[in-house]
């Protein structure tokens, strides 16, 4: 019917779905409008609305449950004020379990960022088979925290573990990984250092491949060696990566649970606690002390922590940003006296 | 005499490589093909070591796993594997509900990833390309939800849950991370260079409403971005242990939960916990050799827009 319609064809389109939709073209601009204004909206709204349904929610209704005596079973208590955040800041025990969490979170971020680093550098070469290496080094990502944990925990364990078998081989005593503090931080560090200096080092790698190539060129004709132009041009250039890891890391590594959780799941953290997290004391305050409340406390402490974390992340990487807007360093400086030179 | 040394080299990184002026730059360019010289046996002797060391956790679990508990007391680890792999993975079928548990964590790992794309493409494409007020501070929003520890609210969810009596369905697993903040910036990021305005506004043009606009220009532009995303969702979900530890029972585990319970029982048989391990990688490990490019250059993509 509309393809017999007498009018040239570019009249034509825009009246076939003025047709196809309302016959009346006010209220066709209406909609139009109502359209433009509102849709939007309605795009962001399934996000902000789930939003704050399962995210901001809780965590805004933790700070209200810490306040009460709460049980898991029997419930909403007496309102006691600040009571749970002044006994939890003299709980030997959450102190314990922030040692722990940030020990362990050391020992997993400085090695991980440098052997990260390291890598990246050695993948940011003119390799034969570039995706089968890059796939070697991302392998460890794809085995789940839990599965990890299921085979470093038999790696590290005590009497029959690979690691003291191959240690007793060459007379060494064995290391008693779950028992002490720092040997089963460092077995937990593994855990996490093995799945994630890959997945860092191509994330570092991608920054590193965007520096320019002029860049190295000329300062290997200035004699620059391949360290020396690794730390004067590839680590500033990367920086902002190198800082966004940085602060992914933290985010994460400061709320480790499953790697500690089934390292000795017989109990939460060891049998005296060497290696119970922030987290994993949470846990066990939450669904095994049943104190809803405490927990609470905690888990809002601990949100507190993170925050102070990455704020500090943030004014540490602003200031180092300033300074070098501020005062340029040697290769820069050197660069600009070359390019002032060639143009006069 | 420095100066003359420098000029053809100051141009060399402005001029296209056959438009130089002199033919002396060129093999310089040749020499500099990367960050450095060719690599040498040093560069790949290397990364075989860290081959090794990705690789060898895995192996040795399949070997382990293979074989029986005495396996473990060998002083130097046996290298190859045993024929007992289908025993120890009978024992972890008559342990724990091995197929119940992967049906739940793909179904749950499958709907989250769904909810999450397609919620993040829709407020990611209102960000990039369309005018509304209070844009700019509604991004803001975003961005600093997205270093909020959202998973530290689980004691009221978890309370909200048992009060809609939710615990031990798959819905509570899924329902608290149906939206994230990462999802909608990421989608944010890639959208806003790779539409161009025109094109949605010929759209307009052409008669196409709102909805329509964003189906067939924003969608079929999106398709890569939404496959790295979708790659990623899928994974956390599929990893993630402590919610659904909480609010799963034994019963009706997700593969997470239900692994942990190998290793969780009284009496231990590290074989049959290994094979476990082992058996759950396999289909991730069958999602790497497929997707693994798609999953490197994600990484190195998000590195680069975040």
């Amino acid at each position: 019917m509309e393809g017999k319609s007498p009018m040239t064809t570019t009249v034509n389109r825009p009246a076939k779905t003025l047709a196809a939709i309302k016959p009346k073209p006010t209220f066709k601009q209406r909609l139009n409008v109502f359209d433009v204004k509102a849709s939007p909206y309605l795009y962001i709204a399934p996000f902000f609305i789930l939003f704050a349904l399962v995210g901001l929610f809780p965590l805004v209704y933790t700070f209200v449950v810490s306040l009460f005596d709460w049980h898991l079973l029997k419930g909403q208590g007496d309102f006691v004020g600040l009571q749970n955040f002044t006994e939890v800041l003299q709980d030997r025990f959450f102190w314990n379990s922030l040692f722990n969490t940030v020990s362990i979170f050391l020992l997993s971020a400085i090695p991980q960022l440098a052997v990260a680093l390291f890598l990246a550098a050695v993948l940011d070469q003119n390799l034969r088979a570039k995706t089968f290496w890059r796939m070697s080094v991302l392998l460890p990502y794809i085995v789940t925290p839990v599965a990890v944990a299921m085979i470093f925990t038999n790696m590290f364990g005590e009497q029959y573990g690979l690691i003291n078998n191959v240690l007793g081989n060459f007379g060494l005593d064995p290391v008693m990984w779950k028992n002490e503090t720092l040997p089963s931080h460092i077995a937990i560090a593994t855990m996490v250092n093995w799945r994630w200096t890959g997945y860092n080092a191509l994330i570092l790698l991608a920054a590193m491949q965007a520096v320019p190539r002029d860049l190295y060129e000329s300062a290997a004709l200035d004699g620059a060696g391949a360290l020396r132009r690794f730390f004067s041009i590839t680590l500033p250039s990367i920086r902002p990566t190198m800082v966004f890891v940085v602060i992914t890391s933290t985010i994460g590594g400061l709320q480790i649970f499953t790697e500690p959780r089934l390292f000795d799941p017989a109990t939460a953290g060891g049998s005296q606690r060497q290696f119970q997290t922030t987290v994993l004391y949470l846990w066990e305050m939450a669904f095994q002390r049943q104190n809803f409340g405490k927990a609470s406390t905690i888990a809002w402490l601990l949100f507190l922590i993170i925050v102070l974390f990455g704020v500090i992340n943030y004014l540490i990487s602003r200031r180092i940003a300033t300074a070098d807007a501020a005062k340029p360093t040697r290769s820069t400086r050197r660069a600009r006296k070359r390019a002032e030179r060639t143009t006069r | 005499m420095s100066t003359i040394e420098e000029a053809p080299r100051a141009t060399a990184g402005v001029l296209p490589a056959e438009k130089k002026p002199s033919g002396r730059p060129a093999p310089l360019r040749k020499r500099f093909v990367g960050s450095g010289e060719k690599p040498g046996f040093l560069t790949y002797g290397l990364l075989l070591a860290f081959l090794v060391s990705s690789a060898y956790p895995l192996w040795w679990s399949a070997v382990i796993g293979s074989r029986s508990n005495e396996a473990l007391g060998e002083t130097w680890p046996p290298l190859l594997p045993g024929g007992n792999f289908w025993t120890n993975v009978g024992e972890v079928f008559d342990t724990i509900p091995f197929w119940l548990a992967l049906g739940n964590s793909v179904l749950i790992s499958s709907i989250i990833t769904l909810s999450v794309v397609g919620f993040s493409t829709l407020a990611g494409y209102a960000f990039a390309k369309l005018r509304f007020k209070g844009r700019n501070g509604l991004m803001l929003m975003v961005v600093a939800t997205m270093a909020i520890p959202t998973q530290l609210g689980i004691i009221p969810l978890f309370m909200v849950m048992r009060t809609l009596g939710w615990t031990g369905e798959i819905g509570a697993v899924v329902v608290p991370t149906l939206v994230t903040a990462f999802g909608v910036f990421f989608m944010r990021q890639y959208l806003v260079d790779v539409i161009p305005d025109e094109l949605i506004e010929s759209a307009r043009m052409d008669g196409a409403n709102m909805i329509s606009t964003f189906w067939h220009v924003a969608m079929p532009a999106a398709k890569p971005a939404m496959a790295i995303l979708g790659l990623f969702t899928f994974m956390t979900a599929w990893t993630d242990f402590l919610w659904p530890l909480l609010v799963l029972d034994a019963g009706n585990p997700t593969l997470q939960t239900a692994l942990s319970q190998l290793q969780s029982a009284r009496y231990v048989d590290y074989s049959v916990v290994l094979a476990g391990a082992v058996l759950a990688t396999l289909p991730l490990l069958v999602l790497f050799a497929l997707a693994g490019k798609q999953l490197i250059s994600g990484i190195m993509q998000g590195a680069v827009k975040g």
